[in-house]
């Protein structure tokens, strides 16, 4: 095993819920940058859980500007490296889904569509988790939230997931690849991976939410391999358009959906219908993908 | 028509369209990073700063940005990395800056930008007001406003070397259109002028993103810090006004330029002209304080003050002059919907401490409506007993 860069890692004391799926992932993305890296990050759980001012549990140089623009920010930044000379300085967004899938999307396709030399990661709770559990274009259908609440006349969210990884490679990416925070050396490997490609990429790592998806404060890793093993969330990578064959999805037998739902709260009210609507996503997604 | 003429002090006057006189200057002051997202007045500031770029006469990187909004943050972005930023828009595009606006504010970047002064919708219109200018003047900018080409051009100068002073934006509104789309002939500063006026940028490491020491910018901030930030931004713009008059004072030394035979007192913040005596005045912002200037040939009992910087406000140098006038008329582009007067009128009426003047507000030119010598003359000559007038 490689030696573990614990340079940059969050420094304890950030205010994040215990057993909380993004620091998880986090730390994981900072073991693969260098200390030579500019970090830009959207508004959300992350920036408010290590930023209280006047502490910062950043090592690595970081700005975070609003909700909606840090892909923009991250262009600039990567502008002003390249008019000094520095081809050197890596840069590196942060953003959650909400920022990404939604109000940011705009922004993001403007960067990728410059092909700005920047690592965008997604770390994605299916929700805005920070402002209390309300649905985002990441929503999982079927699950309950503050603004989908499930209920007499509601199953819940009744949307559909948005296809970020397809608008990624639809862009032209050289590098996406999806993740999932219990499993920190496929993060590793898959930001180191990203770091080196020439031009913009996209990683995006499902976050379980302790607070959001109502899970156990040990469970985020547990619900994480549960999500890879249904299908519902593989482990994905794309290297010039094309799925490659590195994924670890392979090693995993596929899993009906039932655990993966009744061990989340924000799943307990769906019917057998519901539920056989979210197997067929999942169906979908292993022959998409190819899984098996 | 000869397009260039040699001043005796060496100096080259050209035949310029206003836009051209502020890519050509801004291209002068050498920025790293110039980002926008194209709108109607703006354009030609944004193609020509592109063509230059094409042409291999500029050195910042130029990037397109998806909106204004995106525009914005891009020169945030770069700011915060340490080098000069560059922006310019109009109209509903500085409004979809805004969050943008008061964000960079906030974070205490020098960035600077153009806006070509026009009218918001709905209605929709592209012609000039200063309706855009108003919605945002309490992002913590510091507002410039230029009355024809040359002032601009020079406005842009200052407003550079102010920005990287005291680490605030600055922005230079111009009429769009009237300014950015006619030609009067202006004289570009010059690199080496520029050179002795404002050094190279070069923020102190661990002012700005940067590995070599890392710092944590855009933290956020409890209710028991949050107001004294915001404090220091009231305060420090307040101060802005000593800085932006040294550095117009020292600029005018280096640019030598001549004051017009009319004018009385010339400083950053305002410019009286007229008689000193004159019981009447007008206070009023933008080019049509070139239209005002060519009527007080006529109408020796009125002067005028051009207010050309707007934020931060100076009126403690208004209320000095007010002192011995009789009448004040304010004429303003703008309007502030469901108060007393305009947005100018509002902030003149509120400085006066005890006795005022008799105060007559007119709103003119609103989408490009046009502000004539006649119309002018015709507010100097009345005796309206309305406090608020549209012409």
């Amino acid at each position: 095993m490689n030696k573990i860069n614990n340079k940059n890692k969050l420094s304890p004391g950030h205010s994040a819920c215990a057993g909380c799926g993004q620091l998880s992932a986090v730390q994981s993305v900072m073991r693969a940058l260098s200390d030579d890296t500019i970090i830009v990050n959207a508004t959300g759980c992350l920036e408010v859980t290590t930023t209280k001012f006047p502490e910062s549990a950043w090592s690595l140089p970081w700005l975070h500007s609003l909700f909606a623009n840090a892909s923009s920010i991250a262009s600039g930044v990567k502008a002003s490296l390249k008019n000094q000379g520095n081809s050197k300085t890596k840069v590196v967004v942060q953003a959650g889904d909400g920022g990404t899938y939604d109000i940011g999307m705009g922004q993001i396709s403007g960067m990728w569509e410059r092909d700005d030399n920047v690592l965008y990661v997604c770390y994605d709770t299916e929700a805005y988790s920070n402002t209390g559990i309300q649905a985002s274009g990441s929503t999982s259908y079927g699950a309950s939230t503050t603004t989908t609440p499930a209920g007499e006349k509601s199953i819940g969210s009744s949307n559909h997931k948005k296809d970020m990884i397809g608008i990624a490679l639809a862009h032209g990416l050289k590098y996406v690849a999806q993740s999932i925070s219990g499993f920190p050396e496929d993060i590793e490997n898959k930001v180191k991976k990203a770091i080196k490609t020439k031009g913009s990429s996209y990683i995006q790592i499902l976050t379980p939410c302790i607070p959001g998806w109502k899970l156990q404060s040990d469970q985020a890793a547990y619900v994480g391999k549960l999500a890879v093993e249904t299908g519902l969330y593989p482990l994905l990578e794309y290297v010039d358009g094309k799925l490659t064959k590195s994924s670890i999805n392979s090693k995993f037998k596929i899993k009906s959906i039932d655990k993966y739902l009744s061990v989340q709260k924000r799943f307990n009210h769906l019917k057998q219908k519901d539920k056989e609507k979210i197997q067929e996503i999942a169906k979908e997604n292993i022959k998409k993908y190819k899984l098996k | 028509m000869k397009k260039e003429k040699i001043l005796k002090n060496n100096k080259k006057e050209e035949l310029l369209e206003g836009s051209m006189a502020i890519a050509k200057t801004v291209n002068n002051l050498e920025p790293n990073v110039v980002s926008a997202y194209p709108i109607t007045p703006q354009t030609h500031i944004v193609e020509e700063l592109a063509k230059f770029k094409a042409d291999g006469k500029s050195k910042y990187e130029y990037l397109l940005a998806e909106s204004e909004f995106a525009a914005a943050s891009i020169i945030l972005g770069a700011s915060a990395a340490g080098v000069r930023a560059y922006s310019a828009t109009s109209s509903q595009g500085l409004l979809l800056m805004t969050e943008v606006l008061y964000n960079i504010s906030g974070l205490r970047l020098p960035v600077v930008m153009t806006i070509a002064n026009r009218a918001i919708g709905a209605p929709i219109n592209i012609w000039n007001d200063h309706s855009d200018a108003m919605a945002i003047r309490d992002a913590g900018w510091i507002m410039l406003f230029a009355s024809d080409h040359q002032e601009a051009a020079n406005q842009h100068v200052l407003a550079f070397k102010v920005a990287e002073t005291l680490r605030l934006p600055v922005m230079v509104n111009v009429d769009g259109f009237i300014i950015t789309h006619s030609y009067d002939s202006v004289i570009i500063p010059k690199k080496t002028d520029i050179k002795k006026f404002l050094p190279k940028y070069s923020p102190a490491l661990g002012t700005y993103l940067n590995s070599k020491n890392p710092i944590t910018i855009g933290a956020f901030f409890t209710p028991d810090k949050y107001w004294i930030e915001r404090k220091t931004i009231h305060r420090d713009l307040d101060y802005a006004k000593k800085t932006i008059n040294s550095a117009f004072n020292t600029w005018q030394k280096i640019f030598k330029t001549n004051s017009s035979p009319l004018s009385k007192l010339n400083t950053g913040l305002l410019e009286y002209i007229g008689s000193k005596n004159a019981k009447k005045i007008i206070i009023a912002m933008g080019s049509m304080c070139s239209t005002i200037e060519e009527v007080l040939k006529q109408e020796k009992n009125t002067a005028l003050i051009k207010i050309k910087t707007y934020r931060p406000f100076p009126f403690e140098e208004i209320q000095e002059i007010l002192k011995n006038k009789e009448q004040v008329f304010i004429l303003e582009k703008s309007i502030a919907p469901g108060s007393q007067g305009g947005p100018l009128f509002l902030d003149i009426a509120s400085s006066f401490k005890k006795e005022k003047p008799e105060i007559t507000n007119y709103i003119v030119g609103l989408g490009g409506k046009d502000v004539s010598e006649e119309i002018i003359t015709k507010i100097t000559r009345n005796d309206t007993k309305k406090l608020v007038n549209f012409l």
